[in-house]
């Protein structure tokens, strides 16, 4: 028996030692940029986590095969090391320690989804090491004076009050009375603060605030009472469940309401899976195939769009479109800052103001790019049935006029 | 808190129709759960996932072009397949163990069937359209989604169908046999692994109608499982085993509980308000055996 523990308290010295001497290479070997990330690929997420990792991957590859990186007259290329963090907060942010400091990985790219990001940015926080993020939106990954933080995206709270502004100005000027459902997650909660600023901001009244579960899967109670209340706009936030849910239940209990804002109806698909019920929906987006900036690697929206098409054989939802622009992002601030010192990197990062086929990027303090405003589409369908995102505001890359009020139910 | 609910009698009216609508077709995943419970004396964790099973059958018909309510049938034909494989590969080996066995047992199964799902049909959130319309009632102040009519209509005709089956056919009869005493029962020449299996099957192929109607009236998704596992157990405990008037009316009451609860406190507490109810139930219940046991001294 004593012989067995001491053999096993050797081995497992031995392991110790192995896995932190052995697995401890640099950042940039040879001449590669070993870039970090913890990725959910199964789990909840599992699905928006595989358009964020086709995201990064496209861009590696494209930055790669059109010269790579150049850092000291030398020429680098991309590589990133993927984990698994099956789309749990703590096992992320162990995840990133592991890549930190075990595998010695010294810039990060974002996981997907607010919470996630939330975990891991202490970690990077703490190692100092650089992290652009394309997938982490909530507003409080901004208040919290990190430096090392930075994200291509908008932040959540400007999600929807495009909207809101869109009506009031339908309205005459007039302030409007809002429907509000929304998850209770970080994300859709920081969309309702948009809104309750947006509100604030044009006078208009909240006349329904209703939250929802995470197992959400019938907000009737909602809907009926928005068919008596009968507000001007109803704005819903739940990721893909609210969205699918809300579209099914209007359609259902013919729920009339001028205007309709939701979140996540690319993700899920919505105009695929609910087909004509679905149209006349508004949704905010950070990125939209139709869009006209334009950058050296992806050339512009389509091109991006028909490209990721080829390889990955499904239209880009703006998750992996975001996810490639993170990777442009640190490629840019690489070569502005010429070395690879985090702190010079971080500091390049800071400094980053460009175009890229997603949008400007451009970081306030807070690390939330400030350069690039939401769209919002609207669906919109054929007589045949077949139904298509068009951007409807702002204004500037509008290819379709906003439909409104929605057509009553009975019209139809 | 809003009371919007009581003030406008159609809203109420609303709220009890749809709350008795979903009720029916929670007794009818709680009936199944009641059924091998009783028998088998094991309480299902995985019920909740077989339903989404279920649900991805009919999602699955309906992707390709068949309509989902045909879902009904297919689904518990594959399911009660699925269930007799369950049993085979696991529950033979706790069922004669104590509660605590086979709920770690089927918990396992639940966690295992969830992260399948999720790997073979992906995270997104599913659904099936079943096209069927809207009957609107008084003025076009209640409305009732036909899907909804649909599922509760099917559950009944479920129920009724499995109640004369257990009266009547042999099987039927030695599963209420063994349920009774499944000692005496193998003694007669019952054989109690058969009617295990079945009782098994019959329970997977109950979630699986359940889980298509669910895909048609509205969404499924791999992880949705537990909130059905939960009202079902509810469910049984507020009715007690081979109790079926006892399970539809706890069904439906716990429907309409629901619905106030949501319109009451809010969509978010929905759930919640069902845990804080079963909470409630259960030491209810110990109150009022600790009682008896008192009185029995």
């Amino acid at each position: 028996m004593r012989l067995n523990k001491i053999i096993l308290s050797f081995v497992s010295a031995l392991v110790i030692l192995l896995s932190t001497s052995v697995a401890s290479f640099a950042k940039v070997v040879g001449d590669k940029i070993i870039l970090g990330a913890a990725i959910s690929l199964t789990g909840k997420y599992s699905s928006n986590g595989v358009h964020t990792q086709n995201g990064y991957n496209m861009a590696v590859d494209r930055i790669n095969s059109m010269g790579g990186v150049k850092v000291g007259g030398k020429t680098y290329k991309f590589d990133i090391i993927y984990y698994d963090d099956e789309s749990n907060p703590k096992r992320a942010a162990q995840l990133a320690e592991r890549l930190i400091s075990q595998d010695g990985v010294e810039f990060m790219l974002g996981p997907y989804s607010s919470g996630l990001t939330k975990a891991i940015a202490p970690v990077t926080e703490k190692y100092g090491v650089p992290m652009v993020e394309a997938n982490g939106a909530s507003r409080s990954l901004f208040t919290k004076g990190y430096k090392y933080l930075f994200a291509v995206l908008a932040p959540a709270n400007l999600y929807l009050d495009v909207a809101i502004e869109t009506a009031v100005e339908l309205n005459g000027g007039k302030p409007v009375r809002i429907a509000q459902a929304f998850e209770q997650d970080a994300f859709s909660q920081d969309v309702r603060l948009g809104i309750l600023d947006a509100a604030e901001r044009t006078g208009s009244k909240i006349i329904i605030d209703d939250k929802l579960p995470k197992e959400l899967n019938d907000m009737a109670a909602t809907l009926v009472k928005v068919k008596q209340m009968k507000p001007d706009v109803l704005v819903v936030s739940g990721h893909t469940k609210g969205a699918l849910t809300a579209i099914r239940q209007i359609a259902e209990m013919k729920v009339d309401v001028p205007m309709l804002a939701m979140t996540h109806c690319d993700a899920a698909k919505l105009s695929k899976q609910h087909g004509k019920n679905s149209q006349y929906a508004l949704c905010a987006s950070q990125w939209h195939k139709s869009l006209t900036y334009k950058d050296d690697f992806f050339k512009d929206g389509m091109t991006y769009a028909a490209d990721f098409e080829k390889e990955f054989g499904y239209d880009p939802p703006y998750q992996s479109a975001e996810s490639s622009a993170a990777l442009l992002v640190f490629k840019d601030a690489f070569e502005r800052a010429n070395s690879f010192d985090q702190k010079k990197v971080r500091d390049a990062l800071a400094a980053t103001n460009m175009q890229t086929f997603y949008g400007n990027i451009k970081f306030a303090p807070g690390g939330q790019n400030v350069d690039k405003p939401m769209v919002l589409f609207q669906v919109m369908c054929d007589a045949s049935g077949s139904c298509e995102n068009k951007v409807v505001a702002p204004l500037k890359w509008a290819s379709a006029k906003l439909i409104h009020p929605i057509p009553k139910w009975s019209e139809r | 808190m809003d009371f919007l609910v009581f003030q406008y009698p159609m809203i109420t009216l609303q709220a009890c129709l749809d709350g008795i609508l979903l009720g029916v077709l929670f007794a009818l995943i709680a009936y199944g759960m009641a059924l091998q419970w009783g028998v088998m004396n094991i309480i299902n964790i995985a019920q909740g996932d077989l339903v989404i099973l279920g649900g991805y059958i009919a999602y699955f018909m309906y992707l390709y072009g068949i309509h989902p309510a045909w879902g009904v049938i297919v689904a518990p034909v594959i399911m009660y397949f699925v269930g007799i494989a369950i049993y085979k590969l696991v529950i033979n080996k706790v069922v004669d163990r104590d509660l605590f066995i086979s709920i770690l047992a089927t918990f396992g199964i639940s966690i295992l069937f969830m992260q399948l799902m999720n790997f073979a049909f992906g995270a997104d959130v599913v659904l099936a359209n079943s096209g069927y319309g809207t009957t609107m009632l008084f003025d076009n102040n209640v409305v009732l989604p036909n899907s909804k009519i649909f599922s509760a209509f099917i559950s009944i005709v479920f129920a009724i169908c499995l109640v004369i089956y257990m009266k009547k056919s042999k099987l039927g009869r030695a599963i209420r046999a063994t349920a009774q005493n499944a000692r005496a029962a193998k003694i007669l020449g019952v054989d109690t692994e058969k009617v295990y299996a079945a009782t098994f099957g019959i329970n997977a192929a109950l979630c699986g109608v359940a889980g298509a109607l669910i895909s048609i009236t509205f969404t499924i998704h791999p992880y949705m499982g537990l909130p059905y596992t939960i009202r079902s157990f509810m469910i049984v405990i507020v009715a007690g085993l081979g109790n079926l008037p006892g399970v539809a009316m706890s069904g439906m009451g716990l429907g309409v509980f629901e619905e106030f609860a949501d319109y009451i406190l809010g969509t978010e507490f929905r759930i919640g308000s069902v845990f804080l109810l079963l909470v409630l139930i259960l030491v209810y219940r110990r109150f009022k055996l600790s009682r008896k046991r008192e009185y029995l001294k």
